[in-house]
Parts: structure tokens; C-alpha cells; sequence
């Protein structure tokens, strides 16, 4: 089978071009002290040292909860807000559009450095600084920019006739929904979502500027209290150990929806 | 969905109230002869309805500290000399445009970005067709390639640094026998934009997966039965399709590009002339506590992203979101 061996040696291309630098964190969280700088990709002696090291604590467990509430709650709000201003941009015509879309853009192009003062400010007179909500919003702001941007580009190449069609059909609105323009939207969909919890989940500049205790902290900024400086220099190995564990979410997040971005939903529905 | 009734109603009535609303708005539209036709300010309060929420909150929260900075920019303030605050115009901006620092930084990120972008984007391009095609394990493919940009960026950073430190890692002999791969301009830079690219070449992926998945498989089939070759269609049939998620790939990974960050803060730190604009902005403003300066830095990364913004969404024309000219309606 040429096709299949084809696609096989591209699949092992890419999944090397991938995994390398991964591997290498693996091969650091699983070396012991002493073997850790010695410079080799495979360990010379194996130990979950590290593992234990970071569970021992309630501290990075705690950071895993709020990581895991806040992101997918970010997510959640971001995307249905993010669709339903796109479906209006797309969809509609009214004044004010192109200023929206304007707007949203000039909030993802201000440098993030500079807003993270201000910010703290507010935070700190509404009492928002160190909650789950005082992460929320600004990850839902700074994300609804790709949200609705992303969800505009999908659901212009929708060919939404077809829903003409359907009801003309006989399905009535709900169904023509739900049974040709939903499928057709979730490959964007599912897409903004998978960016939106990435960029929620991986942030620290505003997780550490806008939390002081364990009641709020994200796992980012957790990991920067492993040595209690600011900087990662020496327990390297427990930090491999903890990007290690903070992964698997993402990896289950995006084997969870990579399936819905499907090939060929609209076959048969254009002509010519 | 429903553009209709605002009427609450149950279930079981809805259809009939929708009837109701219906006749009574084409009773109005007898009755006086508005400038807008219903249909048409329905559909504007709907437009308003769906974007309000979305609006409100990116207004909200980020109005007063946008605001905020611009008006930092423009005065003399420094925390560690507190009494000399003042209000000096643009004063600021003559400073940073005329320090050569400002301009290596500049120089510095133009190249990261041209590079990381183009690169990415013909490896995006692969990785997509790679992604939404294979026959073999398909689910392993996209999970995997998605990793990079999963990682957390600062770990991820942390790991190319060990790999290329000399004692530590197992790359740093690999092209220089004896040589400190981060510590020289040349190579430091080609190890950042290497680490750059590994990154976020998954984000390009993953956009051009989700456009290429609207590509009608009936349109490349007719294409191939025409004669058309493997070239020809995906110039001629996806990339027409494809055209707006491009945009919004290529546009939002430049705009993030531009303000690199976090992988020269950890691989370099700055020395031998690799820093980035957002470097030394983040240096004013959060460890040299230079208010003035550090803002007037944000504001003109701010202006640079714009103007490149601007060229993008130009050059795409009616592919750009929101654009007068949507079609299909």
C-alpha cells in the first residue's frame, strides 16, 4: 500500500518534528540531581522523584484546580460570545460593524506589558484582584479578539443558501440549524475553542500580576514559585516534571475536540 | 435562529406568537412609512444584540488601561525620581526614536517576525494538508502536532535553553565543537526564531486545518476529473476557500510575532543585541520602573502592529472579516 506508507513517513516526520523538544522535558523530569546537567537525551538513572516532589504539596494541585476552572470557564464565555458577534458580523448588516471589528483588533495588537498596571489598579479597587473572575475577564477580553475573527472567516464560507434549502424542505428553522448550519460552523467552532483554552492556560503575565495567593494562582505562576524567585534556575527537574503533568490536559482537551473538525461536510453542498 | 418575538412565551405558543408578531409588523409597516424598512432595523438591533456583550466586555476592561498608557507616554515619569513627573508632549518619542537601542531592538524583531512567519507559514500549509488528510492515525497526528503550542511557552523556552547550553544539553556541541551557541548574535537569533517556529507553527496548522475542512471535496473532485493537476487545485479551488482563514492566521501570528517575548527573555535574556521592542519596553517599564519611556515604547510597537494590520487586511480586501462586500447573504 504506497498511499498508506506514504502518509505514514509524513505522520512519523511530523510527530519527531513535534515531540523532540518534548521528549527532552520527559528525559529532564524523569533525571535525578545529580545526572541532570550531564548533557544526555536518555537518562543514565530513572527516578519519579520529581513526581513526588510536586505532588507532596497541596500547592501545585490547588494551582491545577483554578487552572483547569478558570481556562475552561474563559473558554466557555469566550466562545459563545465570540460566535455570537461573528454570526452577527458575517451574517448581518448594521452600523457600527467595521468599528467592532476595528476595536477587537486594536485590543489584540496593544502590547499586553504595558495594560497589566492599570489593570492590577482596577482590579485591586473592585476587589476583583486575586479571584477567579479577575482572571476570567481579562482572558475572555484578550481572547474574544481571535475568537471573533476566526469565527467571522468560517462562517463567511458558509454557504448558509443551504439553510434556505432546508426549511424549503420542509425542516423548520430549529432543525435547519441544528442539522446543516451547526455542523458546518463547528470545524471554526472547535477550533477558537482549542486556541482560546490554549492561550488561557499557558498565560503568566497576567496570572502573576493579577493574583497573591493559592485562592487564584494558575499553574504557570505556581511553577515560578517552585524556587520562590522569579526566576527557573535550579529545581529544573521538578519543573519538567510539572510541564509534563500540565500537558496531559491540553492533550486530552484537544484529542476531545480534534474529531469534530471534520473533513468534507460540505460535499454535495455546492454545485459547479 | 430566530430573528423574531421578543414576546416570552411557552413553548407550545411560540409558533403562534411568532405568527402574531409577524402580522402585526407588516401591519406597521402599512401603517407608517419609516425610513428603514422593518426586516432592515430588525436585522440592525439583532447585529447590535449579538455584539453588544462581546463589545462591552473588550471595552471594559481595557479602555482605561489603553487610555491610561497613551497618557503615561506622554509625560516625563519616572518612579524612581517621582517629583520630577511633568507633562512634556511627545518629548518621549523624540527620545526612544532617536536611540540607536531602540532601533537594534526594532531590526531585531522585524527579522524574527519575517522569518518565523514565512517559514511557518509554508510549514503551516504542510502540516495542515499533513493533518486533514492522512489515512494513518489521524487523531495521534493532530494531537501530537498540537503539542508545541500547548506547552507552556516559558517551560518550552527553558527546555531549547538546556538543550543548547553547553554542559547541559545535547545540542550545544552539535555545530561548534567548542563554541556557546547563545552567546553569539548570529546563532542566538537562529535559535530563537528555530524555537519560535517550533512553537507556533501548530497555531498556523490548526487555523488552515479549519479552513481547509470547508473545502467542498465534490469541487476538488470535479477539478481532478477536468484534468487539473495536484498544483492546480490546491492554487485554484482550496486556496480561494482557504482565503480568510489565511488571513486570520497570517495576521494574528504576526501580531504576535512582533511582540516576542518570553522566548528571548528565557534563551538569551537580551544580550549580544537580541532583544526584541517588547523586551525593552518590559525593561522600562517593569524592572526600570520608567513609566514615561516604557509606555511611548508600547505605543509605538502598538502603531508598528497597526500599520502592519492595516496592509494585511488591505491586501486581503473582501476576505477580511466585516469587510462591506460579504456575498453569499
Amino acid at each position: 500500500m504506497p498511499a498508506k506508507l506514504k502518509w505514514g513517513v509524513l505522520d512519523a516526520v511530523v510527530i519527531v518534528f513535534a515531540l523532540i523538544p518534548v521528549l527532552w522535558i520527559m528525559s529532564l523530569s524523569f533525571k535525578t540531581t545529580a545526572t541532570l546537567t550531564d548533557g544526555n537525551f536518555i537518562p543514565r538513572e530513572w527516578t519519579l522523584e520529581n513526581y513526588r516532589t510536586i505532588f507532596s504539596t497541596d500547592q501545585f494541585v490547588r494551582a491545577l484546580i483554578n487552572s483547569i476552572g478558570i481556562a475552561l470557564i474563559a473558554t466557555l464565555i469566550a466562545v459563545v460570545l465570540g460566535t455570537m458577534a461573528a454570526y452577527a458580523i458575517s451574517r448581518l448588516d448594521f452600523p457600527g460593524k467595521s468599528l467592532l471589528v476595528g476595536v477587537s483588533l486594536l485590543i489584540a495588537m496593544f502590547p499586553q506589558v504595558s495594560l497589566v498596571s492599570p489593570l492590577f489598579n482596577i482590579e485591586r479597587q473592585t476587589g476583583l484582584f486575586d479571584t477567579w473572575p479577575g482572571l476570567i475577564l481579562p482572558y475572555i477580553t484578550f481572547a474574544l479578539p481571535l475568537a471573533i475573527y476566526t469565527l467571522s472567516a468560517f462562517f463567511k464560507q458558509i454557504p448558509w443558501d443551504l439553510e434556505k434549502a432546508a426549511k424549503m424542505d420542509g425542516a423548520t428553522q430549529g432543525e435547519a440549524f441544528r442539522r446543516v448550519i451547526a455542523p458546518l460552523a463547528a470545524p471554526g467552532v472547535f477550533t477558537t475553542a482549542i486556541l482560546v483554552f490554549i492561550f488561557c492556560w499557558n498565560d503568566f503575565l497576567f496570572a502573576i500580576s493579577l493574583t497573591s495567593t493559592e485562592q487564584s494562582r494558575t499553574v504557570p505562576v505556581a511553577l515560578s514559585f517552585f524556587t520562590g524567585a522569579s526566576q527557573f534556575e535550579d529545581p529544573t527537574g521538578a519543573i519538567s516534571a510539572a510541564a509534563v503533568v500540565i500537558t496531559i490536559p491540553i492533550i486530552l482537551f484537544v484529542l476531545f475536540f480534534q474529531k469534530r473538525i471534520v473533513a468534507g461536510l460540505t460535499s454535495g453542498a455546492v454545485k459547479g | 435562529m430566530s430573528i423574531g418575538s421578543t414576546t416570552p412565551g411557552s413553548a407550545a405558543t411560540s409558533e403562534q406568537t411568532a405568527q402574531q408578531t409577524q402580522q402585526s409588523r407588516t401591519a406597521t409597516r402599512h401603517r407608517r412609512k419609516a425610513p428603514l424598512s422593518e426586516g432592515k432595523r430588525q436585522e440592525r438591533k439583532l447585529g447590535w444584540l449579538l455584539c453588544a456583550p462581546a463589545a462591552i466586555v473588550m471595552v471594559a476592561v481595557t479602555a482605561y488601561p489603553i487610555l491610561y498608557s497613551f497618557w503615561l507616554s506622554l509625560q516625563r515619569y519616572d518612579l524612581r525620581f517621582p517629583a520630577d513627573r511633568q507633562f512634556v508632549w511627545f518629548e518621549n518619542y523624540v527620545t526612544v526614536l532617536s536611540n540607536s537601542y531602540w532601533w537594534t531592538a526594532f531590526g531585531v524583531t522585524m527579522l524574527i517576525t519575517v522569518v518565523s512567519v514565512v517559514v511557518e507559514l509554508v510549514l503551516g500549509m504542510a502540516l495542515a494538508l499533513i493533518m486533514h488528510r492522512t489515512l494513518v492515525g489521524r487523531g495521534l497526528v493532530r494531537t501530537n502536532a498540537l503539542i508545541p503550542y500547548g506547552i507552556v511557552t516559558v517551560v518550552a523556552a527553558f527546555s531549547w535553553r538546556y538543550a543548547w547550553t553547553p554542559g547541559t544539553g545535547y545540542l550545544a556541541n552539535l555545530i561548534t565543537p567548542d563554541g556557546a551557541p547563545l552567546t553569539e548574535r548570529g546563532s542566538a537569533l537562529t535559535i530563537i526564531i528555530l524555537a519560535e517556529i517550533w512553537k507556533t507553527t501548530p497555531f498556523m496548522a490548526l487555523l488552515l486545518m479549519a479552513g481547509l475542512a470547508l473545502v467542498p471535496d465534490d469541487l476538488l473532485k470535479a477539478a481532478s476529473m477536468d484534468g487539473a493537476s495536484w498544483w492546480q487545485r490546491f492554487t485554484k479551488v482550496m486556496l480561494p476557500v482557504m482565503k480568510p482563514a489565511i488571513l486570520v492566521a497570517l495576521l494574528f501570528r504576526t501580531l504576535d510575532a512582533l511582540r516576542v517575548f518570553d522566548n528571548i527573555y528565557v534563551l538569551t535574556a537580551g544580550a549580544n543585541e537580541t532583544s526584541s521592542v517588547s523586551m525593552i519596553a518590559y525593561n522600562n517599564l517593569i524592572r526600570g520602573l520608567n513609566l514615561g519611556i516604557g509606555s511611548t515604547m508600547s505605543v509605538l510597537i502598538f502603531i508598528t502592529v497597526a500599520i502592519i494590520a492595516f496592509i494585511f487586511v488591505k491586501l486581503f480586501g473582501t476576505a477580511a472579516p466585516g469587510s462591506s462586500d460579504d456575498g453569499r447573504r
